[in-house]
């Protein structure tokens, strides 16, 4: 992935967790670590939530984002971290899958 | 994730520099590689070829899973002169993911009406470059042929190591180019890394077709670029 030349700082899922770490707010890490087919975010993208469920950022087309999020808060309680996968034929496993016919999977782990 | 790692992580991205979180995803410890920082075996050898591509990705290795996410800063292109090559080399480097900043002090040619949507310092090299210095993630492309207003930046852009240094200029002028930037204190080895005259050999003749030669020529030097020979020279 490329930063900006200047970082957006008010957008950067990155520095936004940073941030949330030094209120003293509880966090995890959403990381899109491998894909396949049409996937609308690359490998390296980021989406950073808070205990409460305030997110940043983006792992999908805002597809499996909610997912994502309600498994970070779990995340969060237990310190474990989780391999999440999701695509269009997998629905089984999951409730929601990508409407673009990719599959993608998701590593999020819990910061600190 | 180790909060130091993001907290460095963040750091090194602020201060437009490369590295690489590193993830075992196993048992989920993390760390930072900066480039430059010697790795050894297969996962030294992923890194370093995500540190050249830029891209991220799963790798396999000492029979582990690694995930290595690479934070690589934007590559940007400043040019030297407000003039009509630049005029051209500014959208083309913008839409191939370059983005420009344009310098000049001469304000008749530094105008707003000329470079729209364009980053436009109708300033000194000098000045401008000292609130915002270059560095290996920047090319820069000298084209004023006015050795008042291009030597000092192309000093600056050697000693910054910029992935990229041209200088429009026939060979004629650009051997005493050589001259007065050796007098000036630039080292002989690096000013030998000058692209003079600018541009790969397309047979470019017109302001447009130049900009399209330089824009490949530095597209070149950043896909290129060695790591071994940067590291040698930071």
């Amino acid at each position: 992935m490329s930063d900006s030349l200047y970082l957006d700082e008010a957008r950067d899922p990155l520095i936004i967790a940073e941030g949330w770490m030094k209120d003293g707010k509880d966090v995890a890490i959403a990381t899109v670590v491998e894909t396949w087919g049409s996937a609308p975010r690359p490998v390296g993208s980021h989406l950073v939530i808070d205990a409460d469920g305030n997110f940043h950022g983006s792992v999908s087309g805002g597809c499996v984002e909610g997912a994502v999020v309600t498994e970070a808060i779990d995340v969060i309680g237990s310190g474990k971290a989780k391999m999440l996968e999701f695509g269009v034929a997998d629905e089984t496993a999951w409730q929601v899958g990508l409407s673009c016919g990719g599959r993608i999977k998701v590593y999020v782990e819990r910061l600190g | 994730m180790d909060p130091y790692a993001l907290k460095t992580l963040n750091a090194e991205r602020r201060a437009r520099r490369a590295a690489i979180l590193v993830t075992d995803l196993g048992d989920g410890r993390d760390r930072i590689v900066r480039e430059g920082d010697l790795v050894a075996g297969d996962l030294g050898a992923a890194i370093a070829k995500a540190f050249r591509s830029g891209n991220s990705g799963t790798v396999e290795a000492e029979g582990r899973s690694f995930f290595l996410n690479a934070h690589l800063p934007q590559p940007r292109l400043v040019v030297i002169g407000a003039v009509h090559i630049s005029q051209a080399l500014a959208p083309m480097a913008r839409i191939a993911g370059y983005p420009v900043e344009i310098i000049d002090p001469r304000t008749a040619f530094a105008t707003p009406d000329r470079f729209p949507d364009v980053a436009l310092h109708a300033e000194w090299p000098e000045d401008v470059l000292k609130r915002q210095p270059l560095d290996s993630y920047t090319a820069l492309a000298a084209v004023t042929h006015d050795p008042k207003i291009d030597d000092f930046a192309l000093k600056a852009a050697l000693e910054a190591n910029c992935f990229y240094v041209g200088a429009l200029g026939s060979r004629k002028t650009h051997a005493k180019r050589v001259e007065r930037l050796l007098a000036l204190g630039a080292r002989a080895e690096r000013i030998a890394g000058i692209h003079a005259p600018i541009g790969l050999d397309i047979g470019a003749a017109s302001p447009a077709e130049i900009a399209v030669a330089i824009l490949a020529q530095a597209i070149l030097a950043f896909r290129s670029r060695g790591l071994d020979a940067k590291g040698a020279a930071a």
